[in-house]
Formats: structure tokens, sequence, C-alpha cells
């Protein structure tokens, strides 16, 4: 199932689902560039509350939304990490250049 | 010190089978009663050697990958992933944090996860005989419930 995208105006909603990992990860980042090349969106959040596993390769894919939106001008944002996911991303300082917002 | 418990694992270099690693090493670490997070830790170590094995060890084939597990008497999960495939020509170089050959789709943190996840990580490779990586952690042991 491809992750459902939500526009508000310039903002965009994408919703990762499932185990994000080198078999997953590049039809996911595939799917993500093109959204974002499509809707030139200003702010993009990566809603992750449907994750049940990531990995460095999710570091690749967050890293290539972050440049593309960057480029554009806009921020990014993550939300919904679950605690596995967060320690991922936080190892390799994606907290540095990214909002990460962890499941409630 | 002698195991108590161990198990192996062979599987082909196939990253369908890196689901199936990381799932297989957290059901065998689930006998140490680990918490949720070291579990995860478990969980993401395993999904790196074993990314790094079938995209470095055989990126141009299909091969061979073992994945060895072992408990010792002081509540230590060893892991161990082995591939027969390309090795590693520098072994520092590789383990640095960014450092990839493997295009955009990689970060280069594999080896930075491992080392922040387990407590020692091992590497040994020979180029063109294939790479052995060894993680060891050591799980709490918590009060009964």
């Amino acid at each position: 199932m491809p992750p459902a995208c939500q526009m508000e105006g310039r903002r965009m909603r994408w919703s990762l689902c499932g185990e994000i990992d080198h078999h997953t990860a590049g039809t996911l980042t595939r799917q993500l560039e093109e959204a974002l090349s499509l809707r030139l969106p200003q702010e993009l959040e990566l809603d992750c509350s449907g994750v049940s596993f990531l990995d460095s390769s999710g570091i690749a894919l967050v890293l290539r939304a972050w440049r593309t939106v960057s480029a554009l001008g806009g921020t990014m944002c993550i939300t919904g990490v679950p605690e596995q996911a967060a320690r991922v991303l936080r190892a390799a300082g994606i907290h540095r250049l990214v909002t990460i917002q962890t499941r409630a | 010190m002698k195991a108590i418990n161990s198990a192996k694992l062979e599987f082909l270099s196939r990253s369908a089978n890196e689901a199936f690693a990381r799932a297989s090493a957290a059901c065998f670490a689930a006998q140490l009663d680990p918490t949720l997070e070291e579990l995860g830790d478990i969980k993401t170590a395993v999904s790196e050697a074993v990314t790094n094995a079938i995209v470095h060890g055989y990126p141009d084939q299909l091969g061979r990958v073992a994945l060895k597990l072992r408990i010792y008497p002081d509540n230590c999960l060893e892991v161990v992933v082995q591939d027969w495939g390309a090795g590693i020509p520098d072994i520092e170089k590789a383990r640095q944090p960014m450092f990839t050959t493997g295009g955009a789709e990689r970060s280069g943190m594999g080896f930075t996860i491992m080392e922040s996840f387990m407590d020692t990580v091992r590497v040994r490779s020979t180029p063109g005989r294939g790479t052995t990586v060894s993680m060891r952690k050591k799980i709490s042991v918590r009060a009964q419930r």
C-alpha cells in the first residue's frame, strides 16, 4: 500500500507505515521524492505513527527528503516517531536537522 | 566463558531476509528477558549487520549469510553475522560515520548504529574472502515480577 499523502495549502503530510529497512526504503524514498517534486511543499510532516521498525536505511530516506525540502526553501518535521526509530534517528544526529516528535 | 545456548541460521543474501534475521534474533534474545528498548537495539544492530552483508558482501551476486546467536552465563548475548563475499578493504574507513560506497540510498551510518546500540562490535574481513561482524550486548537482569 502506498504511503498516504495529504495536502493543506503548501503543507504536505506524508504517512509512512510498516518496517523501514533496506528492503523497503528504496521504493518508499522514490515515492516520497516523486510526491515532493510534484507538489513542491513548503512544509513537510513525515508521519511515522504507523512505523514499526526503522534502521539506517530510514536515515537515508529522511536525509533525502530533508535535502529536497531545504532546496525548496521549506521546513520539515517528523511526528509520531516510535521509541526504536527515535533512538536510530538520534544516534545519527537527525534531531539536529529536523524536529522529531516521539509517539505519545 | 562457555555459551549456555546457541542458534545458527543461514539464508540467501536477499533483502527480504533482513526482516527475517532481525525477528529471529529478537525471538532468540527474548529468553534473556530484555526490555523493549534492549530488544529494539538488538533488532536494529542485526538489521544493520545483515544489510551490510547483503549490500556490500554480495553487491552483484547472491550468496550465503550466516547469523549465529549465543547466550553466555553473564546474561550476555553474542550476535555474529558472517558472509563469504567481497570483504572490506579498509575496515577503519568503513566504520567511520557517513562513509558509504552504497550511493544515495545508503546513509553510511550502519556501523555507527551498531556501535551505539551494542556493547562491543568487532569486525574481521579479508578482501575476496568475506566479513565477520561479532557484537555483544549484556542484558540487564530485572527483578522477578
